[in-house]
C-alpha cells in the first residue's frame, strides 16, 4: 500500500522522510484563492508536487477520509505533507488536523498549520493535536524551503 | 512618443521605490517578485489581477452588509478578515493596515467607524490599483523593448 519510505519504521516521522529522488506530494488547503496560488507556487519552486483544496471537506475527500465512505484503505491519495490554513469557514484547519490525526490511514502524515494570527493558545492547541509546525502567514520562500528540507531529510 | 529602455527602467525603479517608501507595498511584494521565473513569467501580474478582482468583490460585499438594518457585524468582519489576508499576501501594506483598524470597529459594532474605514479602503485600493497598473505598464514596455526589469535595491 504505502510506497517509498520505511512503512515498517516506528519512527514518528516515517512519512516525513522521502526516498532519494522522490518528489514530495503536498496537499495545500486554503479557502483564499490568492493564498492557494501563492502556496502552490512556493511549493512548486521547492520541487514539490502540489494538490490544492479550498476547504477541509475537499481535503478529507482527497485523502480518502470522506465521512460517507467507510473503509477507505487505498482509495485515498498518498500525500507526504498537508499544509493548511487555520481560519477557514466551516471546518477549520484545527478540525482538519484532528481528523487527519484520528485516522489510522493518515495519522502519520505531517500537518503544518498556517495562520495570519500568531495566538499562543492557538499554536499550543495545534501542536498538542500533533501539528508538525505552525507557520505565520504570509509565507515566504524561505519558510517553504525550510519545510521541504525537513521533509526530505528527517533529523531524528 | 517613444522612450528608450534606460529611461523606462529609471522610471520603473523610481516608481517602485516610491511605492515602498510611501508604504503602499511591503516586503511581501518583493517575495512575490522573487517567485516569478521562466516557468511563470507573468506571476506577479496574475496574482495582482486576482487581488484586484477579490478586492472589488469584497469591498462590494462590505458595502452591502453595512447598508442593511440591522448590520451583521460578524459578516462585515468576515469580509474584512479575508481582505486583510489577501492584502497581506501580496504586500498591500496600507490596505492591510486599514483592515486591521476596520476589524476593531466591527468588534465594537461601531457603524460610523466601519463606514469610514470602508471609504478609506475604497480610496486606498483605488490608489494602489492605479499605481500598480502604471508599474505594470512600464514593465510591459521594458519587456517589449527587450530590457531587464530593475529589481529593488
Amino acid at each position: 500500500m504505502a510506497s517509498g519510505s520505511a512503512a515498517s519504521s516506528s519512527s514518528s516521522c516515517s512519512n516525513w522522510v522521502m526516498e532519494n529522488g522522490d518528489v514530495p506530494h503536498v496537499l495545500a488547503v486554503d479557502d483564499n484563492l490568492i493564498d492557494r496560488k501563492l502556496i502552490e507556487k512556493l511549493l512548486r519552486n521547492s520541487s514539490c508536487r502540489v494538490t490544492t483544496a479550498e476547504n477541509g471537506p475537499r481535503a478529507l475527500e482527497f485523502l480518502g477520509l470522506a465521512s460517507d465512505k467507510q473503509n477507505n484503505l487505498g482509495t485515498g491519495s498518498k500525500v507526504n505533507l498537508v499544509i493548511t490554513d487555520y481560519c477557514m469557514p466551516g471546518m477549520t484547519g484545527y478540525e482538519l488536523l484532528k481528523k487527519i490525526k484520528e485516522s489510522a490511514i493518515t495519522k502519520e502524515v505531517p500537518v503544518v498549520i498556517m495562520s495570519s494570527e500568531n495566538i499562543p493558545t492557538r499554536v499550543n492547541e495545534c501542536m498538542e493535536k500533533g501539528a508538525q509546525m505552525f507557520i505565520q502567514k504570509p509565507l515566504k520562500q524561505s519558510d517553504v524551503k525550510k519545510l521541504t528540507c525537513q521533509l526530505m531529510n528527517c533529523k531524528g | 512618443m517613444t522612450m528608450d529602455v534606460m529611461q523606462l527602467q529609471r522610471k520603473f525603479s523610481e516608481h517602485q521605490s516610491a511605492l515602498y517608501r510611501e508604504g503602499f507595498l511591503d516586503d511581501q511584494f518583493t517575495q512575490l517578485q522573487k517567485l516569478q521565473d521562466e516557468s511563470s513569467p507573468d506571476f506577479v501580474i496574475e496574482v495582482v489581477t486576482m487581488y484586484f478582482d477579490d478586492s472589488e468583490n469584497l469591498l462590494n460585499k462590505m458595502a452591502r452588509v453595512l447598508e442593511q438594518n440591522p448590520v451583521d457585524y460578524k459578516q462585515v468582519d468576515a469580509h474584512v478578515h479575508q481582505y486583510k489576508g489577501s492584502s497581506a499576501s501580496i504586500g498591500a501594506a496600507r490596505v492591510k493596515n486599514i483592515c486591521a483598524t476596520f476589524r476593531t470597529f466591527c468588534e465594537a459594532q461601531n457603524l460610523e467607524g466601519c463606514v469610514r474605514c470602508l471609504q478609506q479602503l475604497q480610496h486606498e485600493y483605488s490608489l494602489l490599483k492605479n499605481n500598480l497598473q502604471y508599474l505594470f505598464r512600464l514593465q510591459r514596455e521594458i519587456q517589449a523593448a527587450g530590457g531587464k526589469i530593475p529589481t529593488l535595491e
